[in-house]
C-alpha cells in the first residue's frame, strides 16, 4: 500500500514541466511577492495577474480545474478577514442592527476584504502550479540554489522521503485500531470508550510512531556510515543554468515588475 | 493556524521571515554542535514522524476530531533546538506540498509554530519539571501544560500578525483565535500525554533530551519568558486599540508604531478600574471558551447517559 | 595476497550484557561465496556489523588486508559493501540517482567519475531507467536491487548481504538470485533461504548462540539433517 497523496507532482509533457525547477521556484516566489505588494483594490492589475497565472496553468497541461479546485483551499480562512468589512473605512454601504449592536458595512472595508480574497486566491494558484509541475527533488535543488543551508535541505529531503514510509505506518496503525473498534452486542455497553481513553490511545499510537522513527533513524545512520558518511553534507553538484532558463526567468520577472510598477503608480 | 498568502501585509511577512531565519540559523548551529553526525537522519525521520502523526486523529464528540501539532512533544523528546529544526521542516514541507500556509507567510507561520510553540513548550515543561523535583507526575502535567500553552500562545501570535497586517481587527481576532485554540489545545495536551506515557513505559532512556545543555538553557528560559510576557501584554493592548494598530501598521512599521499606544494604554491595563475594556475582552473570551467547552462536554455526557 | 575477510577470536557483548559473539574465527578468500546461516539471535547480524567497523569487539578483524580500526574506517567501508535487510533503511535520498551517488561522493570522487560509477552500478543491477525515480514508488524487489547498486557504486572488494531474498515474491527472488550469480566479487550472504544457499553459495558457515558451529562445503553440510535441526534449520 503506497501513499501517493504526499507527492503533488503530476507528470505531464508541457513547457512548464520542462522548465528548470530553480526558475519556477524563483518566479513563483516573485509572483506571490508581486501580488502581496500590489495595492488594495487595484482591480485591473489583479485581472492581469490572474490572466498571467491562468495562461501558465493552461500551458502546463494540468487542466485549469485541477488548479482552481485546489485553490479553494484558502477559502475557509477568509472568515478571519470578514470583520474587516465592518471595521475599516468611512463610506457607509449599509448598516443593520442585531439587538443592542449596530453593524455598519463600509465600501472601503468591502474592497479590502475582496482584495485579500483575490490576493490569497492568486497566490495559492501559483503555489499549486509549482508543486504540481515540479518533482520535489528539483524543488530541493532550487532551495539549495537559492542559498538555503545544505544541512537544512538534506533534512527536508530525508523528511520527505520517510514521510511516505511513516504515513504508511500511521495508516496501518489506524486501520488496526478501526479493526478492533467493534461494538459489543451486550446491552448497556457503550462503544468507543471515553474521550480521554480515546485520546490516550491515539497518544499511544503517536508515541509508537515516534519510537519506530527513532529506531529507524538509528538504522539509517548505520546505513549512511556504511557508505562512508562522515557528518558533512555532500551532494551532487547542480547542473548549470542554461541561457534559455535565464531568459525565461528574466522575462517572467520583467512582466511581474511591470505589473507591480503600474499597480503602485495608479493605485498606490 | 497556518496562515495562507494574502492575509499578511508584505512588511509583516518580511519582518517575521527575518525573525524566523535568525532563529532557525541559530538552532541549526546548536543542533550541529549537540548531535553532530547523527543530526541529519534523526531530524529528518522525526520530522517525518510528526508529519505522519498529524494524520492521527481521534473523534472528540460528534463529527469533530482532534489532532496533533507536535511542538511540545518534539521539544520534550529532542530539546528545544532540535525541535525548532524538526518543526521548521514540517511546516515548510506542508506549505510547499499541501499549500497549507502560504510561501510568503511561511516566515510568520514558522515563527508561530516552530519558534513560539517550541519556546513556550520548553519554558513550561522545564518549569513544571523543576517544581516536581524529579517525580514522574512532572513529566505528564508538564507535557499537558506545555502542549496546551504552546498552541494557545502560537495562536495569539498568529492573531497579532493578522491584526498588524490590517486583515483582522485585533479585538476580534485575538479572542476568536485564542478561544478556539484553547479548545484545540486540550486535544493536543491529551495526545501529547498519551504519547509520553507510551514512551515512558517503552523507552525511559529517551527522556534525557539531547541538546538541552545548561549553558544555553538559561538563555532560552529567559527568552521564552520574555516572549510569553510580551504576547500576554500585547494581546489585550491590541484588543483595545485595533484601529490604532492598523493605521500605524499601514503608515510606519511595527517598531515605531508600538510606542504611541504603548504609553497610553499600559497604565489602564495595569489598573483595570480605570479602563476595563481590555479586561472585559479577555474575560469575555475566557467565558465564551468555557461556555463552548461546557456545551461540548455536556453533549458528550448526555450521549453517554442515553445508552445506559 | 590477502584474505578478503579475516576474523580472529572475535568476542562481543552488547551494553546490556548479552554476549552476542563468543570467540568467532572466520577466513574468507578472495572470490569465495559464503553463506552465513543460523537461527535468529545467533549473532549473524552482529558479526556482519563488525566487518565494516560499525561495532567493535575484542579480537582481530581484518578486511582486504586492512585492520579494521578508527583510522581505516573510510577505506574499510569502501572495500566492504554492506547491504542491509530492509531496503527502506538504505534508500534515504530523494532520488535513486542520489542514493547510488552517495558512496562515490563520500569517497571524494569528482562529478564525472561519480556519474560513471552510478551508470555502471545501475546497469550491473539492470536498473538504468530508474535513475530519476523516487525510491518510495518502487516495488520491494526493485528497491532491493537499487540497494545493492548503492553499494556497488563504491566498487567494493567484498559484498556482504543480510537476508537479500526476504520479502520477495518468487519472480523477484529468481531475478535477485540471477543478479547475485553474475556479480564477481567475494560474497558473504546471511540468509534463512536455504534453497538459495544451496543454489548459489558453495560454502556454508553455521552460527548458533554467538559461536560458529560448522564451516564447510554447503553440499556436505546440507546432507546432515541432525546438524541442521540442532541449530534451528531445515533441509530445503
Amino acid at each position: 500500500m503506497h501513499v501517493h497523496f504526499l507527492d503533488p507532482y503530476q507528470p505531464r509533457t508541457s513547457p512548464i514541466h520542462a522548465m528548470d525547477g530553480r526558475a519556477k521556484f524563483l518566479l513563483t516566489v516573485a509572483f506571490i511577492l508581486t501580488v502581496s505588494l500590489t495595492p488594495m483594490a487595484a482591480w485591473p492589475i489583479y485581472i492581469l495577474l490572474f490572466a498571467l497565472v491562468l495562461s501558465v496553468e493552461i500551458l502546463s497541461a494540468l487542466g485549469i480545474w485541477y488548479v482552481l479546485k485546489r485553490a479553494l483551499l484558502a477559502l475557509p480562512f477568509m472568515l478571519a478577514a470578514f470583520p474587516v468589512i465592518f471595521t475599516v473605512g468611512q463610506t457607509t454601504l449599509f448598516s443593520f442592527s442585531l439587538g443592542a449592536w449596530t453593524l455598519t458595512a463600509h465600501s472601503e472595508g468591502l474592497e479590502r476584504f475582496i482584495s485579500i480574497a483575490v490576493k490569497s486566491w492568486l497566490s495559492v494558484q501559483a503555489a499549486i502550479l509549482m508543486a504540481a509541475s515540479t518533482p520535489f527533488p528539483e524543488l530541493l535543488q532550487a532551495m539549495r540554489a537559492v542559498g538555503i543551508p545544505r544541512l537544512l535541505v538534506s533534512m527536508f529531503g530525508m523528511m520527505w522521503r520517510y514521510s511516505f514510509v511513516l504515513v504508511d505506518e500511521a495508516l496501518r496503525l489506524m486501520r488496526a485500531r478501526a479493526a478492533r473498534s467493534g461494538q459489543s452486542s451486550q446491552a448497556g455497553a457503550k462503544a468507543g470508550g471515553s474521550v480521554l481513553w480515546r485520546a490516550r490511545l491515539t497518544g499511544g499510537m503517536a508515541g509508537s510512531l515516534f519510537l519506530r522513527a527513532f529506531e529507524r533513524s538509528d538504522r539509517i545512520y548505520v546505513a549512511m556510515l556504511s557508505r562512508g558518511y562522515d557528518g558533512e553534507v555532500r551532494s551532487v553538484p547542480l547542473p548549470p543554468m542554461t541561457s534559455a532558463t535565464w531568459a525565461e526567468l528574466l522575462a517572467g520577472l520583467a512582466c511581474l515588475g511591470l505589473l507591480l510598477f503600474s499597480g503602485i503608480l495608479f493605485w498606490g | 493556524m497556518h496562515i495562507p498568502d494574502g492575509f499578511l501585509s508584505t512588511l509583516v511577512a518580511v519582518i517575521f521571515w527575518g525573525f524566523s531565519a535568525i532563529a532557525v540559523a541559530y538552532a541549526l548551529r546548536r543542533v550541529g554542535k549537540d548531535l553532530g553526525e547523527r543530526q541529519v537522519p534523526l531530524m529528518g525521520v522525526l520530522a517525518a514522524a510528526i508529519f505522519a502523526g498529524q494524520l492521527l486523529n481521534f473523534s472528540v464528540t460528534g463529527g469533530t476530531s482532534g489532532h496533533l501539532l507536535g511542538a511540545a512533544l518534539a521539544t520534550i523528546l529532542l530539546g528545544p533546538w532540535a525541535a525548532v529544526i524538526v518543526l521548521t521542516s514540517v511546516v515548510s514541507i506542508q506549505a510547499l506540498i499541501f499549500q497549507d500556509g502560504g510561501l510568503l507567510a511561511l516566515g510568520a507561520n514558522l515563527f508561530n509554530m516552530a519558534v513560539i510553540g517550541v519556546t513556550v513548550s520548553y519554558f513550561v515543561y522545564t518549569s513544571v519539571k523543576k517544581l516536581a523535583r524529579g517525580r514522574s507526575w512532572g513529566l505528564f502535567v508538564g507535557g499537558f501544560l506545555a502542549a496546551w500553552l504552546s498552541i494557545v500562545v502560537a495562536s495569539l501570535s498568529a492573531a497579532l500578525q493578522l491584526a498588524l497586517s490590517g486583515t483582522s481587527p485585533a479585538n476580534i481576532s485575538v479572542p476568536a483565535m485564542s478561544g478556539i485554540h484553547m479548545l484545540i489545545g486540550i486535544g493536543e495536551g491529551l495526545i501529547t500525554v498519551g504519547a509520553l506515557a507510551f514512551l515512558y513505559s517503552a523507552r525511559r532512556d529517551l527522556f534525557t533530551p539531547v541538546g538541552s545543555s545548561p549553558k544555553g538553557g538559561a538563555l532560552v528560559w529567559v527568552f521564552g519568558l520574555a516572549i510569553a510576557l510580551a504576547l500576554a501584554v500585547l494581546s489585550p493592548l491590541a484588543s483595545t486599540h485595533p484601529d490604532g494598530l492598523m493605521w500605524v501598521a499601514r503608515q510606519h512599521g511595527f517598531l515605531d508604531a508600538a510606542r504611541a499606544p504603548f504609553y497610553k494604554v499600559l497604565p489602564s491595563y495595569i489598573f483595570p478600574g480605570i479602563s476595563n475594556k481590555a479586561v472585559s475582552t479577555i474575560a469575555a473570551s475566557i467565558l465564551g471558551t468555557l461556555l463552548v467547552f461546557g456545551v461540548a462536554l455536556g453533549v458528550a455526557y448526555l450521549r453517554r447517559k442515553k445508552v445506559v | 595476497m590477502h584474505h578478503s575477510i579475516e576474523v580472529e577470536h572475535l568476542s562481543f557483548s552488547y551494553p546490556d550484557g548479552h554476549p552476542a559473539l563468543v570467540d568467532v574465527s572466520l577466513h574468507i578468500a578472495p572470490g569465495e561465496k559464503v553463506a552465513l546461516v543460523g537461527p535468529n539471535g545467533a549473532g549473524k547480524s552482529t558479526l556482519v556489523l563488525h566487518l565494516n567497523g560499525i561495532l567493535s569487539g575484542d579480537g582481530r578483524v581484518q578486511v582486504c588486508g586492512l585492520e579494521v580500526g578508527e583510522k581505516t574506517l573510510g577505506r574499510v567501508r569502501a572495500a566492504v559493501g554492506l547491504v542491509f535487510q530492509n531496503p527502506d533503511d538504505q534508500l534515504f535520498s530523494p532520488t535513486v540517482y542520489e542514493d547510488v551517488a552517495f558512496g562515490p561522493l563520500y569517497q571524494g570522487l569528482g562529478p564525472e567519475e561519480v556519474a560513471a560509477r552510478v551508470a555502471a552500478a545501475l546497469s550491473a543491477v539492470s536498473m538504468q531507467p530508474y535513475a530519476r525515480r523516487v525510491s518510495h514508488h518502487l516495488s520491494v524487489g526493485e528497491k532491493k536491487r537499487i540497494a545493492i547498486a548503492t553499494v556497488l557504486s563504491m566498487t567494493p572488494e567484498v559484498l556482504v548481504l543480510d537476508e537479500p531474498t526476504s520479502g520477495l515474491d518468487p519472480r523477484a527472488r529468481r531475478a535477485l538470485i540471477h543478479l547475485l550469480c553474475d556479480l564477481p566479487m567475494t560474497m558473504l550472504v546471511s540468509s534463512h533461504d536455504l534453497a538459495m544457499v544451496r543454489e548459489l553459495l558453495p560454502r556454508m558457515v553455521i552460527m548458533d548462540e554467538g559461536r560458529i558451529v560448522a564451516d564447510g562445503p554447503t553440499q556436505a553440510l546440507m546432507q546432515d539433517g541432525r546438524l541442521l535441526e540442532a541449530h534451528g534449520l531445515e533441509i530445503p
